[in-house]
């Protein structure tokens, strides 16, 4: 009986006015927004910042008639990604409430998804390159498929910096400028040199190699597989050379990221000298809000370093098939190009938004500056390196060749192999990973 | 005579040396535990600087944020109980089921299904996994609890060891004394069988508990729902960390809660479950 | 074995016998048989996924095979297997061994005896995931292991736990022992105390000493239950996947000197790589045949 008088009001509402009409054709679509993803971030956003999203509990949502779930897998072991692709293989055969709608995905695997039909064009979707003009090069060129034609937007850029302990940079460098501490690791050779000056007043230069990795990996010549070929690009090898050579005097360790052992430097007693991350690692993950940590202090700096890199981010892209276009459209529109709520987004979450207006605006604005670099506002130089981030070499391989390597390259570092056996465990477990590869 | 004098000394030093051993034994058993209670009460600042033997106040805290956290430990722990609880039951019934019948009976083709079953008992469930697998997805049932419970009623290890008993404790005479009583063979088994391998089902049903209780592989293949996770692969998920949780206090108080509720529960229930593994296991 | 002298009398239940076993051989077929026999049949395919799209099942006879044994490392993992499993178990048996004589031995009369049962069996609660998980922390570099030891002055400066091969195996082997040597202890106890204490009795009389009496008439009569720990423990090791698995992260590190045969396995199957997963399974299967008859025979020679 409800459902009949609601679709009458609906049918007159379509027929009577101009302004019901994408409400009504809204309701036309399903009743359920399915949105897959593996942490809180996306939902927080939405929750947040979408105009009409109301909580119903920790994994559904409202938005006008059409209820929002949510199907959090974490990304741990890859659980994420199997279960979007258990999904995604049966969603011809799905009904369309169960179909999926939406989801998250990272750099490192986006193009999986983007280069096949399981995402939807963008263009589709009604939106126009027009509208993504304030958006990153980079961000766009991540979710690009070989066609040119782009899957997925995102309301984040990830550029990075070096973030450098000032009571070391005084104690060893005199100063602790950013401009000075740029000077002594200009490149990586100068960063090595500075790395020795570290060790001899008792500083790691890094928390683990693998800080550096994704600077250099950023920055490659070639992509990870070619003609179906591994190739290790030279500037991995470079810093393979750079990273066994710190290890070995001390300088540094082969800790993994995210350890306790990694995190220890964000302490006095940790006695690192330098991360490298973008504005989301500095505003949350280095323990700011608990007391005695440099963050805590304002103990940190922020400068270019020696290339330009970026990390993280997530993108949002749009399943084909799914029953909701209008809903997902909107969605996309109202986080990635909202001007208005993107600056919201910087205010209250401190996200380095994907919008080159609003960045630019916030990084000649005092208000901004970062209590945790002591004051320092380094959206400036964020926003320099969004703009140089080239992300050409980017292959659907990348993650499982980046872990690997990093992996098999720990066991060179710590003396437990040589050279050539950790590049052949590297091999073994990329064609592991992917049966088709050889080297 | 000097044996004898030799051997007299021996009970006072081999009891001095079990002492010995037996402490270090229990410093080695409990230490980690130690370790992980003074830690999950410790909040991250304090654990960066290093171990302290005295617990800090911060265990209420840290387990307010694995609940605010992502982790559906909770959840996790009643999917953990399900499973474990259910394959337990099945396992031991069906496993004295099947013991009773090639205990009990003569039947053709007897020799062959023991000798089957035997040679069967080698087979780690790990080598047929991905056959598991592939029929679970084809019948649907792959993110279900199911086929991590139903496949417990053929266990050819727990069959062995119900067989084993049976022969030292089941005597032919009293089911054929039940029959004389009219009983019917379904009836005798549920209540003069069953009644009698208690023993050895207690042991039986714990161990099957435990295994189940500890499994990882399988479900970590099958399970892709945080909701109906069970709790080991919970855990393996805190091993590389996301940023959002990333606070070593939570990392501790997740694996305390994960273990001191199974060890509470265990100590209620020592007595029993020791003194039933030692009464039921196999006669020499 | 058990006597069938009265078998004649239940003859005419013998069809129960039947009814009774089917719904053990029911859910074996389903859940076991039929899945090694697909497991087996796959092995001769090549049947992965790259990214979203399925490659084959295309029939490739044994390439499969050829491909793991070329590589070579099969090997490597098995002897990593073997290596962490005796590792763990040599001590395990002895500590058990000894346990079990005293806690069954009258003249000693040690006290606390529930209380030392009650914590030695504890570890085997433990969910080894977990364990695993306590253990990495544990054994951090900067974890609280290495605080104490630089505290108490043994080392001077972090030592790397997970950057070593030995210390790695050694950990994982460890946990193994703690988890089980417990309920091994209490297993064979039990088999100790079922042993007739005339045995020992008129052996005492005869002037034989407490080790005599261990080796001369426990031991020989543990047989049966020793065998039966052998082997669970046997199949137990081949199966080693929870702890190496969560303590170096799937990786098996450093150089895979402690990945095992089944994280190998899981490996294939996360790629859903079902070709190579499959022939892996059923050289798998041929190890532990093999294994599982050495024991048997040479258990079987020790009897006489």
């Amino acid at each position: 009986m409800n459902k009949k008088i609601l679709s009458l009001a609906l049918a007159t509402g379509m027929a009577l006015s101009m302004g019901a009409a994408a409400f009504a054709e809204e309701a036309a679509e399903g009743k359920v927004l399915n949105i897959y993803c593996w942490n809180e971030e996306f939902k927080t956003r939405l929750t947040d910042h979408y105009p009409g999203y109301e909580v119903v509990d920790g994994t559904h949502g409202k938005i006008g008639d059409v209820d929002v779930v949510w199907n959090i897998t974490p990304s741990d072991d890859n659980a994420y990604q199997n279960n979007l692709d258990e999904t995604l293989l049966g969603q011809a055969d799905a009904a369309d409430d169960a179909k999926i709608d939406l989801f998250l995905v990272e750099a490192d695997y986006a193009l999986k998804y983007v280069d096949t039909d399981f995402t939807m064009p963008v263009a589709d979707l009604g939106i126009t390159e027009d509208e993504l003009a304030q958006q990153y090069q980079y961000t766009k060129d991540i979710m690009t498929d070989s066609n040119g034609v782009l899957k997925g937007v995102s309301w984040q850029g990830c550029p990075g910096v070096l973030i450098y302990n000032r009571e070391a940079a005084k104690e060893v460098l005199g100063s602790d400028d950013p401009d000075t501490v740029q000077e002594a690791v200009k490149d990586w050779d100068t960063f090595s040199a500075t790395a020795a000056q570290m060790a001899e007043a008792g500083y790691k230069m890094t928390a683990t190699v693998n800080d550096a990795y994704r600077v250099f990996s950023n920055n490659v010549s070639g992509q990870w597989v070619q003609d179906g070929k591994i190739v290790i690009d030279d500037n991995l090898m470079t810093w393979v050379d750079m990273s066994k050579a710190m290890v070995d005097a001390g300088q540094t360790t082969t800790a993994e990221l995210w350890s306790d052992d990694w995190s220890k430097g964000f302490y006095p007693d940790g006695k690192v000298f330098c991360y490298f991350g973008p504005a989301w690692m500095i505003n949350f993950s280095m323990a700011a809000d608990v007391e005695g940590s440099i963050a805590n202090l304002g103990g940190w700096g922020a400068t270019v370093g020696p290339q330009g890199f970026f990390w993280g981010g997530t993108w949002i892209a749009a399943a084909a098939g799914t029953d909701n276009p209008t809903l997902v459209a909107d969605i996309m529109r109202q986080l990635t190009t909202n001007e208005q709520i993107m600056t919201d987004i910087v205010k209250a979450d401190s996200d380095f938004v994907n919008n080159k207006a609003a960045m630019e605006a916030a990084a000649e604005d005092d208000s901004y500056a970062f209590a945790v670099l002591g004051g320092q506002n380094p959206l400036a130089m964020f926003c320099a390196g969004a703009e140089t981030i080239d992300l050409s070499n980017l292959s659907a391989y990348d993650q499982g060749c980046n872990e690997e390597f990093q992996a098999a390259m720990k066991n060179y570092f710590d003396g437990n192999a040589d050279l050539d056996t950790a590049l052949g465990q590297f091999y073994t477990a990329v064609e592991e990973k992917y049966p088709e590869l050889t080297h | 005579m000097n044996e004898k004098k030799s051997h007299g000394m021996g009970i006072g030093a081999r009891r001095a040396l079990a002492y010995i051993v037996l402490i270090l034994l229990t410093f080695l058993c409990l230490f980690w535990f130690y370790v992980l209670f003074i830690n999950s009460t410790r909040s991250h600042a304090e654990l960066t600087k290093g171990f302290t033997p005295i617990p800090s106040t911060f265990l209420l805290t840290n387990f307010q944020n694995v609940m605010k956290g992502t982790l559906p430990i909770v959840r996790g722990m009643l999917n953990s109980l399900l499973v474990s609880v259910s394959s337990a039951a099945l396992c031991v019934y069906f496993s004295t089921m099947t013991a009773y019948a090639v205990h009990v009976y003569d039947f053709k083709g007897k020799a062959i299904i023991s000798t089957f079953i035997l040679a069967v008992m080698m087979i780690p469930t790990q080598v047929t996994v991905l056959g598991f697998l592939q029929l679970v997805r084809r019948i649907g049932l792959l993110d279900s609890p199911i086929p991590l419970i139903v496949p417990a009623i053929a266990s050819p290890v727990t069959y062995f060891y119900m067989k084993q008993y049976m022969e030292s404790a089941l005597p032919l005479s009293l089911i054929e004394a039940a029959r004389i009583d009219g009983s019917g063979e379904f009836r005798t088994f549920n209540s003069v069988v069953l009644p009698l391998m208690v023993p050895a089902i207690a042991v039986q049903a714990i161990f099957t508990f435990v295994s189940s209780w500890n499994n990882y592989f399988v479900p970590s293949l099958i399970i892709q729902t945080d909701t109906k996770k069970t709790l080991p692969i919970l855990i393996a998920q805190l091993r590389s960390a996301d940023f959002l949780k990333f606070d070593m206090g939570q990392v501790y108080v997740t694996i305390a809660f994960s273990i001191f509720p199974v060890i509470v529960v265990y100590l209620i229930l020592s007595k029993y479950i020791v003194g039933g593994v030692s009464v039921g296991a196999v006669k020499g | 074995m058990g006597k069938k002298s009265s078998n004649q009398n239940v003859v005419r239940y013998n069809r129960w016998g039947y009814i009774f076993l089917i719904p053990f051989i029911a859910v074996y077929v389903v859940f076991q048989l039929v899945p090694l026999v697909t497991t087996i049949y796959n092995s001769f395919f090549e049947n992965y996924r790259s990214g979203l799209t399925q490659v084959g099942p295309n029939f490739v006879g044994l390439a499969n095979f050829v491909k793991i044994f070329q590589q070579g490392d099969i090997l490597k993992y098995t002897g990593n297997t073997m290596i962490m499993w005796i590792l763990g178990f040599v001590p395990q048996i002895i500590v058990s061994l000894v346990l079990g004589a005293w806690f069954s031995d009258p003249s000693l009369r040690l006290k606390g005896q529930r209380f030392f049962k009650t914590v030695i069996y504890l570890p085997n609660l433990i969910m080894a995931s977990a364990f695993a998980m306590l253990f990495f922390t544990l054994f951090a570099d900067s974890g609280p292991i290495n605080s104490i030891l630089m505290n108490i002055g043994l080392i001077s400066k972090p030592y790397t736990f997970m950057s070593h091969i030995w210390s790695v195996r050694v950990l994982v082997a460890f946990m193994n022992f703690l988890m089980w040597f417990g309920n091994t202890t209490i297993l064979l106890m039990a088999g100790m105390l079922g042993i007739d204490t005339s045995l020992f009795e008129a052996a005492q009389v005869d002037g034989a000493t407490p080790t005599q009496i261990f080796f001369r008439i426990t031991l020989p009569l543990l047989r049966p239950i020793l065998i039966y720990v052998m082997i669970t423990s046997l199949i137990g090791g081949l199966q080693m996947f929870d702890v190496p698995q969560i303590l170096t992260n799937g990786s098996g590190d450093p150089v895979r000197s402690s990945m095992t045969l089944i994280m190998y396995l899981n490996k294939h199957l996360y790629s859903k790589n079902y070709g190579m997963g499959g022939a892996l399974s059923v050289i798998l299967f041929i190890i532990t045949g093999i294994l599982s008859l050495i024991v048997f025979k040479t258990t079987a020679q020790n009897k006489d």
